[in-house]
């Protein structure tokens, strides 16, 4: 029965998956305090959509990369340009602008990136370390001589936000699913209470992000740019051998990987922050990797893992006094007992007790707590990357010439 | 010979060559920014050619090329162990806690903390080798992770303990006692020059650094087991084929790059601040790989490499002071050095393999000939 679910069309699977997430999230929380409809309010669904576009935009750069063949590490750095770029670009000329020349500032890490591997042949890693060390002096240099600031930037403009009609409200028509929520119906009143809070407010750049994903579904395996591109990533030498100016992708490929980075940085600065701030990114160019990797190098799955990244982060800031986080807990811990189960009938024998062994752990802290410690709801993004690729990464499946140096003529 | 010296020549001049074009870039953007690049830059030498500048320039140095040695270690075994950062914060954070926690005798108390930052550094690199040698896991992906899980688990740590209203402001770990304050090396210092003013210490952690140098030296081109190492970086396969267990080297190059890199925090916690706290210098561990990237992962180039970024971090304090230029530029003249010397490395490189190639056919042809 489980096979069969993989044959449904990705986004009908999502939802599915999404579904069940919340029905677990409601019953966690009705066995934590009784109560429920926190961890699936619409407040805990904004902040998931919010906090999930810096970690998409980012993932989705990676992809580009990636999928050209190149690793780019350097994602961090280009949005830390793209936080200082977007800023400045807001102050002078407003928001969209402001969004473009963050853009901008990214994809010009993009182009040092490509220039370093693709024409130099440095090895990927070392340039995207080497760039993440340079972005935080310059946007701290540019800071200092724009904003007399070293470390912070006036105030921005947002962009205006956005609500959906008739389900959510938008534009004064009635607010169905605000309604069904108020009702406290268990699980009903949670999925549209948490359907309503993906649909109302929405910042326009996050449906611009949220787009971005079919989008690029669309424009990587449906037109033939995007094969070019993918081929430079897979067998660069057979694509060369057929005419594809494999130097010439790889070098759209990580600009227009920096560029996302860039977009994915001035969100963080106008939506999320209101201000360029240094260390604003806080290590999510690394996330977006991860979300990269548990998405299986596909967009659509860099969203859902995105999604599933910026949840319990966006918990965390809303979680006054602790339960919450707390019932989140219990859901990792079945999680990690479903795992087991998952990976025992795979006949991975080895894999089952590790799952079982941390479930049962995770189970005993559980009942052992009254709140879940701030370290694990802020590590919790780092260590799920960690475990899914633990227990799944036969499934990934990355592109085959991802990291290697390519030569004309394949010497 | 001659294209030998020729090749040596090269490389010498690479990062000769990446110095002068990080320092016209970055004379180039402080003209666009208004500033005088020869008035900031002479700014510069003057106060680091300042005893005191210099015992600053050695202090910042010294865990700078710790860190880079960690950085090596993993390097030459082909392994980018790029969570030095998280690896240096776990053990100057554990070796802070448990250096305050108890108290022993002078020279005991110092060993113990040091042994302690080591463990914690190698315990938290052995993770990510210990993923890679079971499940396959990358470890850039894994220590990159780790990283993040080590300075964002820290800062947790710290932010509750200050809401808990631990003292002040500034929370961190109990102070360590006089006993576990490693001696400065002022004394020595002051047999070639004069006394040392404003109070500025030479850290006693430099004289560790140096040992921590020699082993290393030592230990990759003289022993057995760094050979092993070397030939497992270089070409797995064939090391396995010569009997060397790949999984074993993976595990020992992570545990010993983790060891030393514990010990990147200890100017901080040994002489310092004798306490981890918000005031614990980060970024360090990049910086490290910068390093051991500028010095090719040598000894003696990772010291000139720590050498020059910490000459550049010491000298610019005077800026804020002269207001010649705003003293971030040394942060892009750092990120440029890298990226240039490291391109410049990549085309000595080519060059080389293509006199390489042109010795031998030649060498051939005339054989056959």
């Amino acid at each position: 029965m489980l096979a069969s679910l993989y044959k449904l069309p990705t986004a009908v699977r999502f939802m599915i998956f999404a579904a069940m997430g919340i029905f677990v999230l409601s019953a966690a929380e009705a066995i934590e305090s009784g109560d429920f409809g926190r961890l699936t309010s619409d407040t805990a669904a904004q902040f998931m959509l919010k906090w999930s576009v810096p970690i998409l935009l980012t993932g989705l750069g990676g992809l580009y990369a990636e999928r050209c063949g190149v690793v780019n590490i350097g994602l961090e750095g280009m949005m830390i340009l793209g936080t200082w770029f977007g800023a400045w670009g807001t102050l002078e000329w407003g928001p969209w602008i402001g969004i473009l020349i963050g853009l901008f500032g990214g994809a010009l890490g993009g182009l040092l990136h490509a220039l370093a591997t693709v024409t130099f042949g440095v090895d990927q890693i070392i340039s995207g370390v080497a760039i993440n060390i340079l972005a935080p002096g310059l946007a701290r240099f540019l800071s200092t001589e724009v904003f007399n600031n070293p470390t912070q930037s006036p105030n921005l403009q947002s962009l205006p936000k956005v609500s959906m009609p008739v389900l959510a409200g938008g534009w004064d028509t009635p607010d169905l699913l605000g309604d069904l929520a108020a009702r406290n119906i268990f699980f009903i009143s949670d999925l549209a209470g948490f359907s309503r809070g993906l649909m109302s407010q929405l910042s326009l750049f996050t449906l611009f992000a949220i787009i971005l994903v079919p989008v690029s579904t669309y424009l990587l395996w449906k037109t033939r740019f995007g094969l070019r591109l993918r081929i430079s990533g897979e067998q660069p030498l057979a694509g060369e051998s057929l005419g594809v100016n494999i130097v010439r992708q790889r070098y759209i490929g990580v600009v227009v990987s920096g560029a996302l980075a860039g977009m994915a940085g001035a969100f963080m600065a106008m939506e999320l922050s209101g201000f360029f701030q240094e260390g604003q990114t806080g290590g999510r160019g690394y996330i977006g990797l991860a979300a990269l990797i548990f998405g299986n190098w596909r967009p659509t799955g860099v969203l859902m893992a995105a999604m599933l990244f910026a949840y319990p982060f966006g918990m965390s800031r809303l979680d006054r006094d602790g339960t919450s986080s707390h019932a989140l807990m219990l859901v990792v811990a079945l999680a990690l007992a479903a795992v087991a189960v998952w990976t025992y009938g795979q006949g991975r024998k080895v894999h089952a007790g590790v799952a079982a062994f941390l479930s049962v752990g995770m189970f005993a802290w559980y009942f052992a707590s009254e709140t879940a410690p701030s370290w694990l709801t802020n590590t919790l993004p780092y260590l799920l990357v960690l475990l899914v690729l633990v227990f799944a990464a036969q499934r990934l499946r990355p592109p085959a010439a991802a990291g290697k140096p390519y030569r004309k003529g394949g010497s | 010979m001659n294209s030998r010296l020729r090749s040596l020549g090269l490389a010498a001049a690479a990062p000769v060559a990446a110095l002068v074009f990080a320092t016209v870039l970055s004379g180039i953007v402080l003209l666009l920014a208004g500033s005088n690049p020869l008035v900031a830059f002479g700014d510069m030498l003057e106060h680091g050619a300042k005893l005191e500048t210099i015992i600053d320039m050695l202090n910042r140095a010294t865990p700078l090329y710790l860190s880079g040695i960690a950085a090596a270690i993993g390097f030459k075994m082909g392994l980018f162990n790029i969570g030095v950062e998280g690896q240096y914060q776990m053990g100057a954070f554990f070796a802070a806690a448990a250096g305050g926690a108890i108290v022993l005798p002078n020279g005991l108390h110092v060993i113990f903390i040091l042994l302690v930052a080591m463990t914690a550094g190698s315990l938290w690199a052995g993770l990510a080798g210990f993923l890679k040698v079971t499940c396959g896991i990358n470890e850039v992906i894994s220590t990159i992770m780790l990283n993040a899980v080590a300075t964002t688990g820290v800062l947790a740590w710290l932010t509750v303990k200050w809401r808990d209203g631990a003292l002040s402001t500034n929370s961190g770990t109990k102070t360590i006692e006089e006993s576990g304050h490693m001696p400065n090396m002022n004394w020595f210092v002051e047999i070639f020059t004069r006394d040392i003013r404003n109070s500025k210490e030479l850290s006693g952690v430099i004289v560790v650094a140096i040992i921590v140098g020699i082993g290393y030296h030592l230990f990759v081109n003289r022993s057995r087991l760094g050979y092993d190492l070397r030939a497992s970086g270089i070409n797995p396969l064939a090391a396995r084929a010569g009997g060397v267990p790949p999984k074993r080297m993976i595990m020992i190059a992570m545990l010993s790059s983790g060891a030393i890199a514990g010990l990147v925090g200890m100017v901080d916690i040994l002489s310092r601040n004798n306490r981890y706290d918000q005031n614990f210098t980060p970024g360090l561990g990049f910086a490290g790989i910068a390093v051991a990237l500028l010095g090719r992962n040598g000894a003696s180039g990772i010291a000139f490499g720590a050498l020059l970024f910490a000459f550049l971090d010491a000298s610019s304090s005077i800026l804020q002071i002269t207001g010649s230029a705003s003293k971030e530029i040394v942060t892009i003249m750092q990120g440029v050095i890298l990226l240039a010397a490291v391109v410049a490395y990549e085309y000595v490189n080519r060059i080389r393999q293509r006199e390489e190639i042109r010795l031998a056919t030649l060498a051939v042809s005339g054989a056959t000939a």
